[in-house]
């Protein structure tokens, strides 16, 4: 940081090319690594592959999101919408050329896009005529509105089956088929870079930097000459046409869109993943996006309470760290150069025990409770976390009661430890930070 | 005809004073604390299974009394241990921490009574025909409900309006920064109406659980509509809300026994629709089949064009 500054006081043009080089640094790397990622060893699965695609795909919609949320401050409860629009006009399209439109799949998913930005304009027009708590429920109106509508109409959205398509069936150019987990992973893997560089690049954009003026004091916004609408409208159509084209890769993977890609649900998890990897941040998108996909893919075949967690997962970062995942990660970046972070670390790793061992208690109440509600006929012995256990008795719940309660106890004790191993921290750097920076 | 539109009329007013009971204690919660509390209708659900399980111990009648009150407890907890806390981050943080618990209180109830509807009947001490009507028995519980509903409008709006507390209540929702200066403490007053918000919505699940599926999805659906008529009817507004409620109540009720579709209306007019045409989709759907886009119809076209709703003195 501090030699940048001092480059660029020096201001010559051999800076501003390494600072060109600085930026696009990041992205070579995020290129090299998407290559390559498929070829690593325990994800050469066609399983893996998948997940990974939806991972990309969920990053999409979540940046799109993060434009809403995190650049403009506009919370929607219906984002939904334009995946869902995206993912149908998709299919259709891949219907079409099912039946010989001669366009090759990779192309598919701008149609997406370009759905997407259609209802974008439209509904944007509508909706971000206000902001804040009205906004956010006009956006809950029309995601009820348009979910119920696309149900009804049996033609375009398929009802409850879907509609489905064939991604392999159509032109092949190059001699890729696309009928592959590879094939659609590079082509999720292509798009989403892309999109990442152009959301990124938005926000860097006059109108970008607007929006978070917009979000931080819409009155002096307007005063300046700006309309606030007009901001919102613009981001709203930009959000909307990145979320239509994660339909459209949602279209490609999965080769099948139902109702549920425009549900309330969907609007749901994408708020979870924006929140929980960190709003604001444009790293934290990702991080939610590949944290839930991950928790939802993996999670749910070992437990059927996973959405149980996820919740409670949420609402921790909600009431513990609002600023998310990557919030916590920054936090500690300003300490991470001291000699007192091993000390933090230290810290960290004595509180991990009785947190560890409080969790594992809530865990296994939880699991035990889940067995006997939804699984009665399965009877009462269960395996949880590698321990064989028997309902019918007291003793796994006393014990796992006891786990949880002792556990958050005396993770309640380490709390000054860890406040001082901090303390020590900052000071450490307040008195570097006094030095002259060499 | 007659038998259909009394019927319709009667079912409407039952549902609209539901909504009515769900309604009342958000519209409170929202104008005074600006937290759209995802969570109201979650304790409507909680309310409904709490007394499916203390009457099984204890009868009906006393869960009555028992089951909002533990939901009215759980409220009050939930405002001083959560909300409070999470106040400080804005109202973005506000609005998620009540998605999140209305998310958590669905898979706790999962967790508790399963995932399939229960087996939630009408208690036989409330069980037989209040009245005959047209030859057909109208059920004693609907009758109740009625009651049940009305009478907590009558208590709110007097408790609102004659009361010191209403008086303080009515003063947080415009000026809170004034009534905290006179020396009432707003923030005990927020514990309070979000405690008594959760038990109304609890008590009109003990009642509105026979009605309805009682099942975990139960709050997801009914969440939304609740909404609406608080921005329908106004903010803050107890009349606003009872009168919303009851438009939507008959409106929806009514458009469920309408089944007619505009391919009906063209052959009516003699108009032949091909079933080629592109818009056949469109033109079939029945009256009955687009009753729940309503609502939200209403919430949107309300919003955009009278934002401070129908008896609202402020906008939302």
């Amino acid at each position: 940081m501090s030699a940048n500054q001092a480059a660029s006081a020096a201001g010559v043009d051999l800076d501003a090319g390494s600072s060109a080089l600085r930026t696009a640094a990041p992205w070579i790397v995020a290129a090299v690594a998407l290559v390559l990622l498929p070829h690593l060893p325990g994800l050469q699965s066609s399983g893996a592959r998948s997940l990974l695609s939806q991972m990309g795909i969920a990053a999409v919609f979540a940046l799109s999101y993060n434009l809403l949320l995190g650049q403009t401050g506009l919370l929607s409860f219906g984002h939904a919408v334009y995946f869902g629009v995206g993912g149908f006009a998709a299919i259709h399209f891949m219907r079409a050329v099912n039946a010989g439109l001669g366009v090759p799949m990779p192309l598919v998913p701008l149609v997406g896009a370009a759905a997407g930005l259609a209802f974008g304009l439209v509904f944007g027009a509508l909706t971000t005529r206000r902001s804040g708590v009205v906004f956010a429920l006009i956006s809950l109106g029309v995601g009820e509105l348009i979910h119920a509508a696309a149900g009804m109409l049996q033609g375009i959205s398929g009802g409850e089956g879907g509609i489905t398509a064939n991604r392999a069936l159509g032109p092949h150019p190059f001699g890729l088929d696309f009928a592959s987990q590879l094939q659609v992973y590079y082509i999720v893997a292509f798009w989403t870079l892309l999109a990442a560089l152009l959301m990124v690049g938005f926000t860097h954009t006059p109108a970008g930097r607007m929006c978070n003026a917009v979000r931080d004091n819409p009155e002096r916004a307007s005063f300046v000459g700006y309309s606030t609408q007009g901001v919102r409208f613009i981001v709203f159509s930009v959000a909307a046409m990145f979320a239509g084209l994660a339909g459209g890769l949602h279209a490609i993977n999965y080769e099948i869109v139902g109702v549920d890609a425009l549900g309330a649900a969907r609007s749901g998890s994408v708020l979870l993943m924006v929140y929980i990897g960190g709003e604001g941040q444009f790293l934290g998108a990702i991080v939610g996006a590949i944290v839930i996909t991950w928790l939802q893919v993996s999670l749910s075949d070992y437990t059927t309470a996973w959405q149980l967690y996820l919740g409670l997962f949420f609402m921790a970062i909600v009431l513990y760290a609002p600023g998310g995942l990557t919030g916590l990660m920054m936090m500690h970046v300003p300490i991470a150069r001291t000699r007192a972070f091993a000390g933090v670390l230290r810290s960290y790793a004595i509180a991990a025990f009785p947190a560890l061992a409080s969790l594992a208690g809530v865990v296994v109440l939880l699991e035990m409770n889940y067995r006997l509600s939804t699984q009665p006929e399965a009877g009462s012995r269960m395996k949880i976390l590698g321990a064989l256990v028997d309902t019918a008795t007291p003793w796994p719940w006393l014990i796992a009661g006891m786990l949880a309660v002792i556990g958050w106890l005396l993770f309640r004790r380490t709390r000054p430890l860890v406040d001082a191993a901090w303390q020590r921290a900052r000071d450490e750097r307040a008195a570097q930070g006094s030095k002259p920076a060499s | 005809m007659l038998e259909l539109v009394t019927f319709s009329l009667l079912n409407g007013v039952v549902y609209g004073l539901l909504l009515f009971m769900l309604s009342s204690g958000l519209t409170l919660i929202w104008s005074m604390m600006g937290v759209l509390n995802f969570a109201h209708a979650s304790m409507f659900m909680l309310g409904a299974y709490f007394s499916y399980q203390i009457a099984k111990y204890i009868g009906f009648w006393p869960a009555l009394l028992v089951a909002p009150l533990l939901v009215g407890v759980l409220g009050a907890l939930v405002e001083r241990y959560g909300l409070r806390r999470v106040h400080r981050y804005g109202h973005v943080a506000e609005i998620l921490f009540t998605f999140g618990l209305a998310y958590l209180i669905a898979e706790i109830v999962v967790m508790l009574w399963g995932r399939n509807p229960i087996e939630n009947k009408v208690p036989a001490v409330i069980d037989f025909p209040a009245f005959v009507l047209f030859g057909t028995r109208y059920p004693f519980y609907k009758v109740l409900m009625m009651a049940i509903s009305v009478s907590m409008f009558a208590f709110l709006y007097i408790a609102f309006k004659r009361t010191r507390v209403g008086l303080v209540i009515q003063a947080s929702l415009t000026h809170p920064r004034m009534v905290s200066a006179l020396g009432h403490d707003v923030p005990r007053i927020f514990v309070l109406v979000f405690g008594v918000g959760s038990a109304l919505a609890g008590l009109a699940g003990v009642i509105g659980g026979f009605a309805l599926l009682t099942e975990p999805n139960m709050a997801a659906a009914l969440g939304p509509i609740v909404f609406v008529v608080v921005v329908v009817g106004g903010l803050g507004s107890i009349p606003g809300a009872l009168i919303a409620s009851m438009l939507i109540g008959i409106v929806q009720t009514f458009a469920v026994a309408l089944d007619y579709s505009l391919l009906d209306l063209f052959s009516a007019l003699g108009v032949a629709v091909s079933p080629q045409a592109s818009l056949r989709d469109v033109y079939s759907i029945r009256i009955a089949q687009a009753a729940p886009l309503i609502p939200y119809l209403l919430l949107v076209l309300m919003l955009l064009l009278r934002p401070r709703g129908l008896l609202g003195t402020r906008e939302t």
